[in-house]
C-alpha cells in the first residue's frame, strides 16, 4: 500500500515525444519483466528437444573443428604464438558466435514479440536485450567447451585472462548496438529478416573466426578493423591465448570506438522508433 | 478542480491510412515511394490529394477530466476511438496532439492472456503474464493461491497451457489481470470470453476493484454490464467526445440515439385502413427498459367508414414467435369511425416484463362489423435496453426465456 501513496504524488504527462523522462526510470522499473523474458525464451527453447541445452555446446563445437580442419590443416593457417589452433579458433568462435546469435535473436525480437507491443505498455528496450541476454547464457554454456579444450592440450593461461570480462563487456555492446539497430529496422522493414543471416554467414568468413588476424597484410589491417568484431575477436585471443598474441593497438581502438558509436546510435535509433512501434508492426 | 485522476486535453491521433492496412512497409516501398515523391514534385496537385486521403483520425480533439474513484464505462460503436484511446492511455501508442496527465500507476487490460506461452505451464505463465502486466515477483508470490483459486486450475498447474481447454486459459489468464492491483485499471472488452458465471465472477472482483477508491476504465458493447458496474459514462462516436455524464442518463440517450434510426416511418397502408403510427415509448425515459411503465400508440383511419373498430398488437420475439397479444376491445370499445378521422389507441402497460433484446410489434386492424382482419404486412421493432435484471450479466434468450419476473428468493437448509 505505500507504493501507491508514494506514486499518487508522481503526475505521468502522455504526450507526443514527451515519454523521456519517464523512459529510463520505467526502464528500472520493469527489470522483473526483463528477466522473466529472458527465462521464459530460455525455458521455452529446448522444450520438446531430446537433448536440451547440449546444443548450445555441440553447434559451437562442431564449427570449431571444421574450421580447425579446413584453416588450420588444410590451408595450413598459422596458429598466434604457440596456441593449439583448436584453441585459437575457439577463442573467436566464442564472441562471434555471440554476435551472431544476438543479431538473429534481437532483430526477430520485436516481431515475435507483437502480440505484446500492441497490448501492454513496457519499455520496449526490455525485449531486444532480453534477447541478448539469452545468447549471453549460451555463451557462457559454450565458454564449458573452451576450458575442455585447455585441459586436453594441457594450456595454461596467463594472468591476461583476468581482462576477458571487459572484452566480454565489448562483445556485449556490440552485438547490443548492432542488434537494436535491425530490430528497428526490422519492425519498419521486414527486408532485414533476409539481411540477417547474409550478414552472419557471411560475417563468419570476413571476421578472423577461422584464421588469426595477423595474416591480413599490414597495410590492410585498419581498414580491416572497420569491422567492429575484428577488435572484440583479438582482445579475446589476446587475453586467453596470452603469450606471444600481439594486439594491434590502432585496430582494436577503431574497432572498439566503432562499436561503442553503433551502441549509442543503436540506443538512439531504437528510441526514435520505439513510439511508433505499435502502430507499424 | 485539481482532484482529477486523469485529464485529457485535445487528445488527437492521426493514423496514416496505407500504413495501417499495409500491415508493413518495403525497403522497396518506401524507395519507389521516394522516387514518385520526387516526381510529384512536377506534378503538385496530385501528391497534395493523395496526403489527405491517406489519414486518419482515430481520435480528434477530445477533453474530459476523470476523478478519483470513479469508474467509467466508455461507449461507442465499432470505429468511434474507444480502443485508440485505452491504447493511448496506456501507453503504447503516442497522441499525435494533446496531452494526457495522469496521477498514478495505470494498469491496462486490453486483451486477455497477453504474452501467455503454449509451451509454458500454468504457474510459469502466471508469473510470466503477471510481470508482463507490472506486477513485481513478490506480488505476484503473494497473489498467487488467490489467482489460482479464482482460475480453478489447480490441478493443472504444471501442465503447459496448450494442453489446456480454452476456458481454462481464458479463466487463468483473467485471474492474474484481475489481480492487479493499480490506482487506475483499464479494461477493454474482455469480458466477452467465458462462461456466464465466469463473467460474473469477474465483474464483481472488478466492482470491488472500484469500491476500494480505484479509478476503473472500462469499454464493453454489454451495457448491462456497463450500468452496474460505472458511474460515469463517456460516449465517443467518429473520434470526438460526444457525451459524458452520470452512466444511465448517457447510456440511455447513446441507446435512444441508435433507437431513432430504428423508429423512423411508421405509416403504412392497407386495402381498407391507413396506420398513421405506431409509437412504443416510455414517459420517463428515452430507451426502454425492463419493468418499465410503456406506452403503446397506434393512430389509424378507415378509407370508408368502420363500424365496429378494433385494434390488435402483439409483441413478438425476433424469430416471430408470439410473447403477448393484446385486443383493445377487451378493455375499451371505439366508436364508429368516420372516413378520414384518425383515431388513437394507447395501451399503458405497468411494470413491462420483458427481459432486455430486440423485440417486434405486431399490429392489426379491424372492422369486427363487415370481418375486416388486416394485418400489418410489417413488424416494428423496438429493443428493452441491457439493464441488470437478474444481477448484471448478459441474459441469454435460449435459458431465461424472454419474460423477467420480479422474484423474491428465501433459502433453508435441512438436516
Amino acid at each position: 500500500m505505500d507504493r501507491s501513496i508514494s506514486s499518487n504524488k508522481q503526475e505521468l504527462v502522455i504526450e507526443a515525444g514527451r515519454a523521456e523522462q519517464q523512459y529510463w526510470r520505467d526502464l528500472w522499473r520493469y527489470r522483473e519483466l526483463f528477466y522473466f523474458l529472458a527465462w521464459r525464451d530460455i525455458l521455452v527453447r529446448y522444450k520438446q528437444t531430446a537433448i536440451g541445452m547440449a546444443w548450445a555446446i555441440i553447434r559451437p563445437f562442431l564449427t570449431m573443428v571444421v574450421f580447425t580442419v579446413v584453416f588450420g590443416q588444410i590451408a595450413k593457417l598459422p596458429s598466434e604464438g604457440g596456441a593449439p589452433y583448436p584453441i585459437l579458433v575457439f577463442a573467436a568462435m566464442l564472441p562471434w558466435q555471440f554476435f551472431s546469435s544476438s543479431l538473429g535473436e534481437c532483430s526477430n525480437s520485436l516481431i515475435t514479440n507483437a502480440n505484446l507491443l500492441s497490448k501492454v505498455y513496457f519499455p520496449r528496450l526490455v525485449v531486444p536485450t532480453s534477447a541478448v541476454v539469452v545468447c549471453f547464457v549460451d555463451f557462457l554454456v559454450s565458454g564449458i567447451i573452451l576450458l575442455g579444450l585447455m585441459a586436453w592440450y594441457n594450456y595454461i593461461p596467463t594472468w591476461r585472462i583476468l581482462t576477458l570480462p571487459l572484452f566480454i563487456g565489448i562483445a556485449f555492446i556490440a552485438s547490443m548496438g548492432v542488434g537494436l539497430w535491425l530490430a528497428s529496422l526490422n519492425v519498419q522493414y521486414r527486408d532485414f529478416r533476409y539481411v540477417v543471416p547474409f550478414i552472419m554467414q557471411l560475417g563468419q568468413y570476413i571476421s578472423p573466426v577461422g584464421f588469426s588476424s595477423t595474416i591480413i597484410p599490414e597495410q590492410w589491417r585498419l581498414v580491416y578493423s572497420l569491422n567492429p568484431m575484428v577488435g572484440v575477436i583479438d582482445g579475446f585471443r589476446w587475453a586467453i591465448l596470452g603469450g606471444d598474441s600481439q594486439i594491434y593497438l590502432p585496430g582494436f581502438a577503431l574497432s572498439t570506438g566503432l562499436v561503442v558509436l553503433l551502441f549509442i546510435t543503436g540506443i538512439w535509433y531504437f528510441r526514435k522508433m520505439e513510439r511508433t512501434f505499435a502502430d507499424v508492426i | 478542480m485539481s482532484d482529477f485522476i486523469i485529464r485529457v486535453e485535445n487528445l488527437s491521433k492521426k493514423y496514416a491510412l496505407g500504413q495501417k492496412q499495409e500491415g508493413y512497409t518495403s525497403l522497396r516501398d518506401v524507395l519507389s515511394n521516394r522516387a514518385k515523391s520526387l516526381q510529384n514534385v512536377f506534378q503538385k496537385q496530385q501528391s497534395k490529394n493523395q496526403n489527405s486521403k491517406g489519414e486518419f483520425w482515430a481520435l480528434k480533439d477530445v477533453c474530459f477530466d476523470i476523478k478519483q474513484g470513479d469508474r467509467v464505462g466508455i461507449i461507442g460503436r465499432n470505429g468511434a476511438g474507444k480502443s485508440t484511446l485505452l491504447k493511448i492511455l496506456s501507453r503504447i501508442t503516442e497522441p499525435t496532439q494533446g496531452r494526457i496527465k495522469v496521477k498514478g500507476r495505470i494498469a491496462s487490460l486490453l486483451e486477455v492472456g497477453t504474452g501467455f506461452h503454449p509451451e509454458l505451464t500454468g504457474r510459469e505463465n502466471i508469473y510470466l503474464n503477471g510481470a508482463i502486466l507490472g506486477m513485481s515477483k513478490a506480488e505476484i508470490e503473494r497473489k498467487f493461491d488467490e489467482m489460482v483459486a479464482f482460475a480453478e486450475v489447480e490441478k493443472f498447474l504444471d501442465t503447459p497451457v496448450k494442453r489446456y481447454s480454452s476456458g481454462m486459459y481464458v479463466r487463468l489468464a483473467f485471474a492474474v489481470a484481475v489481480h492487479l492491483e493499480p490506482e487506475i485499471l483499464v479494461v477493454d472488452e474482455v469480458l466477452a470470453v467465458g462462461d456466464a458465471q465466469f463473467q460474473k465472477k469477474c465483474l464483481n472482483k472488478m466492482l470491488e476493484v472500484g469500491k476500494q477508491g480505484r479509478t476503473v476504465l472500462f469499454v464493453s458493447h454489454n451495457m448491462s454490464a456497463i450500468r452496474s458496474l460505472c458511474t460515469v459514462g463517456l460516449v465517443l462516436s467518429k473520434g470526438t467526445l460526444k457525451d459524458i455524464g452520470e452512466i444511465n442518463q448517457v447510456t440511455d440517450k447513446y441507446l435512444a440515439d441508435i433507437e431513432r434510426f430504428n423508429s423512423s416511418s411508421t405509416a403504412v397502408e392497407t386495402k381498407s385502413f391507413n396506420l398513421k403510427e405506431v409509437k412504443f415509448y416510455t414517459p420517463a425515459s428515452p430507451v426502454i427498459k425492463t419493468f418499465d411503465t410503456v406506452n403503446i400508440k397506434v393512430g389509424f383511419s378507415g378509407k370508408e367508414d368502420v363500424i365496429e373498430p378494433d385494434v390488435y398488437i402483439s409483441i413478438c420475439s425476433l424469430d416471430g414467435q408470439r410473447i403477448v397479444g393484446l385486443n383493445f376491445r377487451d378493455f375499451q370499445e371505439i366508436p364508429l369511425l368516420a372516413a378520414g378521422k384518425v383515431a388513437e389507441v394507447a395501451f399503458s402497460i405497468n411494470s413491462l416484463p420483458l427481459l432486455p433484446g430486440q423485440y417486434q410489434l405486431e399490429v392489426q386492424l379491424k372492422d369486427l362489423q363487415k370481418n375486416k382482419y388486416e394485418l400489418i404486412d410489417r413488424t416494428f421493432p423496438f429493443e428493452v435496453v441491457e439493464t441488470p435484471v437478474y444481477g448484471s450479466r448478459h441474459l441469454d434468450k435460449s435459458w431465461f426465456g424472454h419474460i423477467g419476473l420480479k422474484v423474491n428468493s428465501s433459502m433453508e437448509i435441512m438436516n
